[in-house]
């Protein structure tokens, strides 16, 4: 499917969801529809829909998006920003799922590993360095780093003194 | 052909002329002693650096050739590297068990050397139950590795060590059931009658497919029963660092390779003995000019050259094939190798009873 | 006493856990798997990674895009080339510049040619794993001849750095042609060699055929890309599904296989490298004339505001770039999707039932770099 139809597709499911490229930064107006360098139909949805939307655009005979091939965090600053880059090997589109996580002191959001296994170990990682907790995670440890670590690195606010150097 | 025991019994006459027979017996085996270690140092030297050197072949590269002229001396600055080497011991790990075993895989291998003739009238003893016997010191050998692997208190060494012993029980019986065809050729236990036996022609030459089949069993088994590639499950050093010696360092490593490099002797003087003569010359049934032509090579030569031949091929093995599984190397014994085996017996003994052999 | 307890009530085994690395010859780096063993026979892998880790995405947040692709050659120090070329594509893309034809021709022989380097030490140390420690010199051998043309063409034999933003950092050595040529005739004559020494012995099929196997649908669930999963049906070449560089004017094959076991994911890449030799025979007479530093990137380089996505196929698999920009030179966020990651959590689906022995072959054939997972 093209990008146009994918859209009109998802937008039937529910009436909340933005399609557009994220802000980049928080003083970028929230409103910003899809940019000219956007390379994938990115969807923003919030965190209680995630399930629904991954088992559904997993499972429907027209999206059938069993591949993905990111998943990633991004540390904004007034939210956080869960990034799944999917795609369908059979039909062959891509697309962008992106999860806005508001609560910045407790983010939460529902784990995707049975419906994707590749990503019990990229939420492993994401929880390592984000902080990001996955509900239903059968397996929620540190990854890369110590399990005695204090605090998650790739947050912005994320100050360590002695290991790393600043610019 | 120079009979060695005109030497050995003027030894013996001239220190039975000045000494009572206890200092007989007792320089005697001083000097057995003496001449046996350093053979085996050598020897073990020797095939040390001729391995590096087939192998630096196989892979295309030069090996050893910086300490000595063609690197002959890397192998002796290897062993006193060894020597210099801290002794390290896990503090969980049974002391006594843990120092014991290396001793008994040298034992072991200077046990079974012992039965072995270089030359005719040279050897230390020509017991008559001569097959049998290296059979049966040679599989002590396990019980070293079983107790290194077990007294460590390391997995890795506990699994190469379990790994060893169910390799070397199975395949200890198709090495002695190939060595019984040429025993029921030969009607006789004793190496020497065996390889007196072979006067007329080696056994592989005479004895038809059937002792081809039992030699090529033998050379399979022995690879196996030495752990060596492609059989070397005890060691395999990419699924268990180093198997079974994982926890050895210095010297008490030495031992382990010493042994190893002793029982390949012993297995390949074992095969040149009993399936191509030891140290008969090649010899064509009665052609007599031809035969007394060879006699000019002395036996000691024909011996070092047809074990070197059997080394040479079980090296070969070793730098070629990838390793089996455990249960593919069980396999192999249990449903291929001892049925193969016990039919060729068979097939051997009818041969020898219709005396249909050469 | 207890010998009559164990006949009345049966012999009682325990599972036990063995530490495979950090220090282990078959781990390929410092990667610990915990094994729960059962005699011999593996119950469950759990991989620990992070030995290594580097904290790369971190870091980049702070260096210019310049450096960052200096960066990626320490990640996967075998497929270096292609990770440089994705930051590159990246930068490219995000600035809307175009690389001159020679630049793109240059890329993708230099990136074949990485290729082909990378599966000849994954195929000495396939066998090394094996046990049959001769095939780890052949591969090396033949290694050598194509880190020597590098070194001619770039100066380094690791970690090249070969690419900038916008072209090649230099126009290709005088020689390098004709030794590219020669290094192709002559390994079509030693890749043979390598099949008869591994691929056809009877005890390597055996070893290898029937392992490990993974399904079509395991290997898009966990994300299985390169010859691990195409050897599995799974068809993600990137070189011909989003061709980048010169790949759309090549004409080469997909290797696809269908069991998907150790034998077949070995299978694919011995053919792979076939595929890699033709590409290069192909480009190699006719690299065109043409700027090897295309002149509209500046020195500093800001990418606009947006998000970014730049996906390569090493000689794992899937390198996707990931990076939001805020304009200003260096990246808000950059995500490295890197092949080796996902590759190797599929080991413990794929191990279960299976012997030591399997798990190193299949650890061998998924072809893991330990840097490129932890990063």
């Amino acid at each position: 499917m093209d990008r146009k139809s994918l859209q009109n597709k998802i937008a039937t499911w529910s009436s909340e969801v933005e399609f557009s490229a994220a802000p980049v930064l928080a003083d970028e107006a929230a409103g910003v529809k899809a940019s000219p360098g956007t390379q994938f139909l990115e969807i923003i949805i919030k965190p209680n829909q995630l399930l629904e939307f991954a088992e559904k655009l997993r499972n429907d005979e027209e999206m059938q998006f069993n591949f993905m091939f990111s998943l990633t965090c991004v540390d904004f600053a007034d939210h956080f920003m869960m990034v799944y880059h999917l795609r369908s090997i059979e039909l062959e589109h891509e697309l962008v799922l992106k999860v806005k996580i508001e609560d910045k002191d407790k983010p939460v959001v529902e784990t995707l590993c049975h419906i994707w296994r590749t990503a019990e170990y990229l939420e492993r990682e994401v929880y390592d360095l984000f902080g990001v907790v996955f509900t239903n995670h059968p397996d929620l440890r540190r990854i890369l780093l110590d399990d005695d670590w204090k605090g998650y690195p790739l947050r912005k606010d994320y100050v360590d003194s002695i290991n790393i150097i600043s610019l | 052909m120079y009979n060695f025991s005109s030497l050995t019994n003027s030894i013996h006459e001239s220190l039975s002329a000045s000494l009572s027979p206890v200092m007989v017996t007792v320089v005697e085996w001083s000097i057995i002693g003496i001449v046996l270690i350093t053979f085996v140092a050598l020897s073990v030297m020797g095939m040390v650096y001729i391995e590096r050197k087939v192998a630096a072949f196989f892979q295309q590269r030069i090996g050893p050739n910086r300490v000595g002229k063609w690197g002959l001396l890397q192998t002796l600055a290897d062993f006193l590297k060894l020597l210099m080497k801290e002794h390290i011991m896990a503090r969980s790990a049974d002391k006594f068990l843990f120092n014991l075993a290396p001793f008994i895989m040298v034992i072991a291998a200077f046990l079974a050397i012992g039965a072995i003739p270089f030359a005719l009238g040279l050897h230390v003893m020509d017991i008559n139950i001569g097959v049998f016997y290296i059979s049966a010191v040679s599989s002590i050998g396990v019980l070293g590795i079983l107790i290194g692997g077990w007294a460590g208190n390391n997995k890795y060494s506990l699994i190469g060590a379990l790994r060893s012993g169910a390799q070397i029980i199975s395949y200890e019986i198709s090495a002695l059931l190939s060595l019984l065809v040429i025993v029921v050729l030969a009607g006789d236990l004793q190496l020497s009658a065996i390889i007196e036996s072979q006067a007329d022609g080696w056994w592989i030459f005479k004895g038809h497919i059937p002792v081809f089949i039992a030699f090529v069993i033998f050379l399979i088994a022995g690879t196996a029963e030495t752990n060596r590639g492609p059989f070397d499950m005890a060691e395999a050093e990419s699924e268990l660092t180093a198997g079974f010696h994982t926890e050895y360092s210095g010297i008490k490593f030495a031992m382990f390779f010493l042994a190893e490099y002793v029982n390949l002797f012993i297995i390949a003087a074992v095969g040149a003995t009993v399936f191509l003569g030891g140290w008969m010359p090649f010899h064509i049934g009665n052609w007599e000019a031809f035969n007394s032509i060879m006699d000019y090579i002395p036996p000691i030569l024909w011996f070092f050259g047809k074990t070197g031949f059997i080394i040479g091929l079980i090296m070969w093995f070793k730098w070629t094939f990838p390793r089996l599984r455990i249960d593919q190397l069980l396999v192999l014994e249990w449903k291929y190798l001892l049925p193969i085996n016990l039919v060729n017996l068979l097939v051997v003994a009818f041969i020898a009873m219709m005396g249909w052999y050469f | 006493m207890i010998a009559e307890e164990a006949i009345k009530e049966g012999i009682k085994t325990q599972e036990y856990f063995i530490n495979m690395g950090p220090q282990h010859p078959s781990t390929h780096g410092v990667l610990r798997l915990m094994l729960e063993l059962d005699g011999e026979i593996i119950k469950k892998v759990i991989p620990h990674i992070g030995y290594v880790h580097r904290s790369i995405e971190k870091m980049c947040e702070k260096d210019t895009y310049r450096q960052i692709v200096h960066v990626t050659d320490r990640m996967d120090y075998l497929s270096n080339h292609m990770n440089n070329e994705a930051v590159c594509l990246l930068v490219e893309n995000a600035l809307e510049i175009g690389v001159s034809e020679r630049v793109k021709v240059i890329r993708t022989i230099m990136s074949e040619l990485t290729r082909l380097s990378s599966h000849q030490l994954w195929w000495g140390v396939m066998g090394m794993d094996l046990g049959a420690l001769t095939s780890f010199l052949y591969g090396f051998r033949d290694r050598e001849i194509i880190n020597d043309i590098f070194e001619e063409t770039c100066g380094a034999r690791l970690t090249m750095n070969y690419n900038t933003p916008g072209g090649v950092m230099f126009d290709i050595h005088p020689n390098f042609q004709k030794r590219v040529k020669d290094f192709i005739a002559h390994f079509k004559t030693k890749l043979p060699e390598y099949d008869d020494l591994l691929s056809d012995n009877v005890i390597f099929r055996n070893r290898t055929e029937g392992i490990g196997i993974l399904s079509k649908e395991d290997a898009i669930s966990y994300g299985i890309t390169g010859p691990t999963g195409r050897a599995s049906g799974f068809s993600n070449d990137i070189r011909k599904h989003k061709p980048y560089s010169a790949y759309d004017r090549v004409d080469f094959k997909e290797i696809l296989m269908e069991t998907g076991d150790t034998y077949s994911r070995y299978k694919a890449r011995m053919l792979e490298m076939w595929e890699s030799m033709s590409i290069i025979e192909q480009l190699i007479d006719n690299i065109p004339e043409g700027e090897i530093q295309s002149s509209a990137v500046k020195a500093v380089i800001k990418l606009p505001k947006g998000e970014f996505f730049q996906s390569v196929e090493t000689a794992r698999g899937e390198l996707g770039v990931y990076v939001v920009s805020d304009g200003t030179k260096s990246p808000y966020r950059i995500k490295f999707r890197s092949p080796g990651f996902s590759n190797l959590f599929v080991l413990d689906h794929i191990a279960k039932g299976y012997k030591i022995a399997d798990l190193v072959a299949m650890m061998s054939t998924i072809d893991i770099v330990v840097p490129d997972i932890d990063r």
